[in-house]
């Protein structure tokens, strides 16, 4: 049992369950790196990926390497625990970040933001994706303060 | 005299002849019923309020799984099933089943069809987590509850987000809204108070205590910026309605409701919108979806808003009730706030009725169905918060994941 945080929403896969398709988001991330599917035949990021691209509906795709960087997009501060174990973790940020160096809508990523001050934070902050390692096949995508 | 349909499309060529439901109950007060149990008494009483018998039923067009027909029909007893068919996806689908019904009827597959919604939610609880909640690992050791090891991998970012609940969702959008247009939640207060002041007048409303402004501030907020007030109540009961052909209508016990135009659907990268999606293009993110359904519906029905009378508008939160103001055209895309703020939206001395049986918000939430009914009363000239001389109703089903949904009715 991993000690609980105030503002930090505790994992709660052990494994992302990918496929041949998915694995290599979570390889990186393992590796700390953020890699998002491009499709080779117009450059449309999709994320999660999928067999084929939304815009060209090609089907060949290419891991590409991101700075994982991105502007908050939109967010909600959870105060009401939805279950016990969360009374000592609320409130916490999710929201949705928009990666730089990205198309935005298509391969947005919902995700925790910690590091913030609930009562402060916005849309278009700057943010820096983080991955949490939870077990050695999974490391959770969060979200912290990009300094610059 | 009625005139006769467009032969074109299906405009004015059905009407609802019924409406039945069960009283609303407060979460789980509705045991030792069951949920098929509701939906047959509902089911009844919507044949009888229509002068029809289980004999002339031969026709389901649900949605969101609301029952089994194969259950329903045979517990019944229903002679034939002729038409057996649901909308995908959730409550998006309530105001589209009736143009599912519609569609039925004149293509001649069925002559009489029910659409009804029943819940119960002592044991399920639509409004909870979408997934337990739990402080350590879920999946367990590289196996998954899903088998062969493939999962949506959206469910899996949506499980390491924090993003639980409708709730959740619908406070990323309103979030937005808020962000481009300046909406306040001052504007969301006007959307919760007006709807409550329409259900402190309605006997079979669930949430009759008066709410001021210093009621909503006080409120809990559950997940920013909405508050306890901003979400719909958890409620059971069950409501139907038959719908059949315009000629057939004519004759029967009630004055026909007539289904001028419907449509269903959505932009296709308006996808499943919520939960763990939230990828629709900048242009329609802080929207309630409805946009392309709105335009479809009007075209189909040869009106547009300022020929509504009253609008029953999906409200699970308050925020999506000004979205949908802006999406079928009562304000501009933006205007939602000041909109409402102006008292647009008020019963008394507004421009279009709201709501006015005071919505999920308070009244009751049946998934969508209790705006069906509201409409038919308002058409009917029988409603407890009766828009004088009320035409023309519009419903809506959702915002939700797509399908959602729009229905023009009149009288
Ligand atoms: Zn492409």
């Amino acid at each position: 049992m991993t000690q609980l945080r105030r503002g930090v929403f505790p994992a709660r896969l052990t494994d992302p369950m990918a496929d041949e398709r998915t694995q290599p988001f979570w390889d990186a991330a393992l590796a700390g790196r953020l890699s998002i599917a491009r499709c080779d035949a117009c450059g449309t990021f999709v994320f999660p990926a999928e067999p084929f691209c939304f815009t060209c509906q090609g089907d060949a795709f290419t891991y590409t390497d991101l700075p994982g960087t991105g502007t908050i997009y939109t967010f909600t501060v959870v105060r009401h625990p939805l279950a016990p174990q969360l009374a000592d973790v609320v409130p916490y940020v999710s929201g949705v970040v928009e990666l730089d160096g990205t198309q935005g809508a298509g391969c947005r990523v919902i995700a925790n933001i910690v590091d913030v001050d609930p009562e402060t934070v916005q849309i278009g902050d700057r943010v820096r994706i983080r991955f949490d390692r939870i077990t050695d096949t999974y490391a959770v995508p969060r979200f912290v303060p990009d300094a610059g | 005299m009625v005139q006769e349909g467009d032969a074109a499309t299906m405009k004015d060529q059905t009407a609802i002849a019924g409406i039945g439901y069960t009283p609303y109950y407060k979460r789980g007060q509705s045991l030792p019923q069951t949920e098929t149990e509701m939906a047959c008494k509902a089911i009844l009483a919507a044949l009888a309020d229509a002068g029809l018998t289980v004999h002339d039923l031969d026709g389901f067009t649900i949605y969101s799984s609301s029952i089994d027909p194969a259950t329903v029909g045979s517990i019944l007893g229903v002679p034939e099933v002729r038409f057996a068919a649901t909308l995908t996806s959730g409550g998006g689908g309530t105001a589209g089943s009736l143009g599912l019904a519609a569609a039925a009827i004149v293509s001649g597959q069925a002559e009489v069809c029910v659409t009804v919604m029943t819940l119960q939610q002592a044991a399920r609880r639509l409004g909870g987590t979408q997934v337990d909640g739990g402080g350590s690992g879920g999946g367990g050791g590289g196996g998954s509850p899903y088998g062969s090891g493939r999962v949506p991998q959206g469910f899996v970012m949506a499980a390491g987000s924090g993003l639980l609940s409708p709730g959740h969702s619908f406070a990323l959008l309103t979030q937005r809204h808020m962000k481009l247009y300046g909406t306040k939640r001052e504007h969301l207060a006007e959307v919760a108070i007006s709807q409550r002041e329409n259900a402190i007048k309605r006997p079979t409303a669930l949430r009759r205590e008066p709410l001021t402004l210093d009621d909503y501030f006080n409120a809990r907020m559950l997940s920013d910026p909405l508050c306890l007030f901003d979400y719909t109540m958890e409620s059971d009961g069950a409501v139907a309605a038959i719908v059949t052909s315009a000629q057939r209508a004519r004759d029967l016990r009630q004055p026909p409701v007539y289904i001028m135009g419907s449509a269903n659907g959505g932009a296709g990268r308006w996808g499943s919108a919520i939960f763990s999606y939230f990828q629709m293009p900048d242009e329609y993110f802080a929207s309630s979806g409805h946009r392309t359904v709105a335009k479809r519906m009007f075209d189909m029905a040869g009106v547009g808003p300022q020929d509504v009378d009253v609008a029953l508008l999906y409200d699970h939160f308050s925020p999506l009730v000004i979205m949908q103001l802006e999406d079928y055209g009562f304000c501009g895309i933006g205007e939602g706030g000041p909109f409402v703020a102006e008292g647009n939206i008020r019963f008394d001395g507004g421009t279009i009725a709201v709501n006015t049986h005071g919505g999920h918000l308070s009244e009751a939430y049946i998934i969508g169905m209790t705006h069906v009914r509201e409409a038919v009363e308002q058409l009917r000239g029988v409603a407890v918060n009766q828009v004088q001389g009320a035409e023309i109703a519009l419903v809506t089903g959702g915002p939700a994941g797509l399908p959602v949904s729009g229905t023009l009715l009149r009288r």
